[in-house]
């Protein structure tokens, strides 16, 4: 792996993750994270879509013109994630059930339009293709742990409904880690979400700080 | 020079307005005959729910009328037949609770006894108000084999309110509008009940959501 891969993947999984650095993508992030299980889903349907609209951009990147870039950047991400929908509608159904009512949050989520702005527009394909993937893991990662500390604190469960998800083989991971009824609601509800999300965004800030790096000011154009 | 640079702005937007367009066509084409397949699966789920396998023996999804419900909403009444004769029916209600439409489907037997009720959708508060869910509690249960005069119809009401219904511990609203859709539900059969029992309505146009 070349050093350039290697900052692709550093950048999106921490350095300058979608929600724990940039600060994008909130409006899913809140509504999506009242459990482990749904920020899980929610977050590899962004990252497929960010995949699939990194590598188109890329592709087309020099007969998209300058003044018309910002339409077809919709364009392709709204139609990627209608292709989604659709298809998982009709193959994955029992997922569709539970993340149906939220793909097409995707269109709304801002992180694939920065990352195509900042990245996909000017880089080749193999390395937008990866940008979009390891950039949806880091978002993936973000949801997921902000939905994992919602629901313990919240309902006491951690994983609940992940077979419905992922199929029957990961019942495992649906564990009670509280008595039931023992959650705080407020966890559940939206103030839980902007306090988790923001206890993490410290979180990451003093970590990077130990480590002795200079705290990145958020901002999608700063890793391009 | 600057027209013709215009020009090919537009040109460049149209074609992948085209060619993404034919691409979600394309797709819509393929998905279709499936997506149409899953909903009537969904429907077929929640129908039986809330009708018993042992009353019918035909097929609920295809064998529907449409009808006005008390509120104006044009509603989709499949009916369950055993013999030729109708045994029950079911079709979808709507109550106001603490945030907003709480959707439910009401199944009822031929005598206006209630089949079952389950909750198709609804935006309430989940811990509080969500027990009207049957994956979170067995409230709605409650209410199957109750009917009009059984009990009578002041009592069709939570408790708060001088029925006889429980509300849950934090949350009464949700209850008070769901007992009161049941109600009207129950109503609005006893109203049309000779429609309803007719073999010789019209069926109703299969109607997707899409």
């Amino acid at each position: 792996m070349t050093t350039e891969y290697k900052t692709i993947v550093k950048d999106g999984l921490w350095d300058n993750n979608g929600v724990l650095a940039m600060l994008l993508g909130l409006c899913p992030t809140m509504a999506m994270t009242t459990s482990a299980t749904n920020g899980l889903g929610m977050g590899l349907a962004t990252a497929a879509v960010m995949a699939a609209s990194g590598l188109l951009v890329s592709m087309f990147r020099s007969q998209i013109t300058q003044e018309v870039r910002i339409p077809v950047y919709i364009l392709i991400v709204a139609a990627m994630v209608t292709l989604v929908d659709l298809c998982m509608n009709a193959w994955m159904h029992e997922l569709y059930k539970v993340l149906g009512l939220f793909i097409p949050l995707i269109v709304s989520n801002c992180l694939p339009l920065a990352r195509l702005e900042a990245f996909a527009a000017k880089e080749k394909v193999l390395p937008s293709l990866m940008d979009g993937i390891f950039m949806g893991i880091g978002f993936t990662l973000a949801l997921t742990a902000i939905g994992a500390v919602r629901e313990i604190t919240g309902a006491g469960t951690l994983f609940a409904d992940a077979s419905l998800l992922l199929g029957p083989a990961f019942k495992f991971m649906e564990t009670h880690v509280l008595p039931p009824d023992s959650g705080v609601l407020m966890m559940i509800l939206p103030p839980g979400g902007f306090l988790v999300a923001g206890l993490m965004v410290v979180g990451k800030r003093i970590l990077d700080v130990r480590a002795g790096k200079a705290i990145q000011m958020g901002g999608a154009h700063s890793a391009a | 020079m600057k027209q013709q640079r215009m020009m090919i702005h537009g040109v460049i937007l149209g074609i992948f307005c085209l060619g993404f367009g034919l691409l979600l066509a394309a797709t819509d084409q393929l998905t279709v005959k499936d997506i149409a397949a899953r909903a009537i699966e969904d429907r077929l789920n929640s129908l039986s729910q809330v009708i018993p396998e042992s009353i019918h023996d035909n097929n609920l999804v295809t064998d529907a009328i449409a009808m006005k419900d008390g509120q104006g909403n044009e509603i989709t009444v499949y009916r369950a037949t055993k013999a030729g004769k109708v045994t029950g029916v079911a079709y979808e209600i709507f109550g106001t609770g603490y945030a907003g439409r709480i959707k439910l489907m009401l199944g009822v037997d031929a005598e206006g006894k209630v089949l079952g009720v389950r909750v198709l959708a609804h935006k309430e508060t989940p811990g509080l108000g969500d027990k009207i869910e049957t994956k979170k509690g067995d409230w709605i249960l409650r209410f199957t084999g109750l009917s009009i005069g059984n009990p009578p119809v002041e009592k069709w009401k939570v408790k708060k309110d001088g029925g006889q219904f429980d509300q849950f511990a934090g949350a009464t609203i949700t209850p008070r509008g769901v007992v009161r859709a049941i109600r009207e539900g129950l109503e609005f059969f006893a109203a049309n009940k000779a429609q309803m029992m007719d073999m010789s309505a019209p069926k109703a146009p299969m109607k997707e959501g899409h």
